[in-house]
């Protein structure tokens, strides 16, 4: 076992019981591999790297959404590149590109290089938000952007705390699939 | 939007995870869908009149046997399924077709020991219609409930996860039909109870990609 694969499963751990440094480590260490990934895997399919920027946020917001599948018994390492190749398939299946052309790969690939020159992606959240229900607009920008607590972001947006909590959970997955259908070139 | 934003709003206010989730969501599932499954061949179809008697309990055991013995061992296959990755830790499948092996070795046995002109009311029974359509039928809701706990987890292998899901399907429904059912004889078991099994859990491979996207 790697020490990189040690050093992010402790991460995913603490994220997992509310760790929230931990986590954006987590993020921040994953999606700079994540990048360099999608980099090669497009580059080698004859795709711009800028696309790879989309594919890189709608992993990790993948990951953020799906991050309760994880099972602490396992490594780290596979789950993520399990959902890194099911985005990349599935974005290559909505821009029709030829699914031949995938390589296979191993899960250590997608942890195997770190590139961590981001660029913008080709949506903006916030206007995607636009097209959400009020309720998950206001408890995503209060939880979420402008950092309130729960309680606050309730009496701010007139929603029970659990409502916020639903709201913000429902919103970023809302925003995962409005992300999706903006990548389809 | 840059990445270093998008992280940044996922990781404020983080909340933390039920790590149990996944398997919980898959075991309550199939529970309601099996419920459901009684429910509509109790209700639609009713006991069979000699429930009570020893050779109708006899083959009721054996349905009910051979019917758990798929789900139990689909439902740990699909429970790994519904994680990301969990189809590479399957490195044989193959064992959910232990209970099918075993029955129909078991019904080969039962021919064997009979003679020739028993064979075709043996195979064909009395109900194998309403047993290929009952089974089926039977299954739509556990599968809907299936596939529905298998969506709250992450597939990433689509097709096996589908298949999975009607192979429960199918086992809990077939587990649910033994009680009306009154064909007894293995090789029966073997070929209507086997082969709708077989049907669901097809049928579910082709919806898997469809319906499993996430």
């Amino acid at each position: 076992m790697t020490t990189l694969e040690i050093e992010l499963k402790a991460l995913m751990l603490a994220s997992l019981d509310g760790n929230a440094a931990s986590y954006r480590s987590l993020l921040d260490q994953l999606s700079r591999r994540l990048r360099a990934y999608y980099k090669t895997k497009f580059a080698a399919l004859g795709r711009g790297t800028s696309e790879a920027e989309d594919l890189v946020q709608e992993a990790v917001l993948a990951i953020h959404i799906k991050r309760h599948t994880y099972d602490p018994g396992e490594p780290l390492t596979p789950w993520v590149h399990a959902i890194a190749r099911y985005k990349l398939i599935d974005f290559l299946r909505r821009n029709r590109a030829s699914l031949a052309d995938v390589p296979i790969d191993e899960a250590d690939e997608v942890m195997a290089d770190d590139d961590h020159t981001g660029a913008e992606s080709t949506y903006d959240i916030r206007r995607l938000m636009e097209r959400l229900p009020e309720g998950m607009q206001c408890s995503i920008q209060a939880v979420k952007l402008d950092g309130l607590s729960v309680a606050e972001a309730a009496r701010r947006c007139g929603l029970s705390e659990s409502g916020v909590k639903v709201n913000v959970h429902r919103g970023l997955k809302a925003l995962s699939a409005l992300i999706a259908r903006e990548t389809r070139t | 939007m840059k990445t270093d934003e998008l992280v940044a709003l996922l990781s404020t206010n983080l909340e933390p995870v039920d790590r149990n989730s996944v398997v919980r969501t898959l075991y309550v599932a199939i529970a309601a869908g099996s419920i459901v499954a009684f429910g509509v061949a109790v209700v639609g179809l009713g006991f069979r009149a000699d429930l009570m008697t020893a050779r109708a309990l006899m083959f009721l055991a054996i349905k009910l046997a051979f019917a758990i013995g798929i789900v139990g061992l689909a439902l740990l296959y699909l429970s790994r399924l519904a994680r990301p990755g969990g189809e590479r830790k399957i490195s044989s499948a193959l064992l959910v077709a232990v209970p099918f092996l075993i029955i129909m070795v078991l019904a080969a046995i039962s021919l064997g020991s009979a003679p020739r002109s028993h064979w075709e009311s043996m195979i064909v029974g009395d109900e194998w219609l309403e047993c290929l359509l009952s089974i089926p039928i039977i299954a739509i809701v556990p599968f809907a409930v299936s596939i529905w706990a298998v969506r709250k987890g992450a597939p990433t292998n689509l097709s096996r996860a589908g298949a999975f899901a009607g192979l429960i399907a199918g086992g809990v429904s077939a587990m649910a039909y033994a009680l009306h059912c009154t064909d007894d004889s293995l090789p029966f078991i073997a070929v209507w109870y086997g082969g709708t099994i077989v049907l669901c859990t097809l049928a579910g491979a082709l919806l898997g990609p469809r319906l499993l996207r996430w």
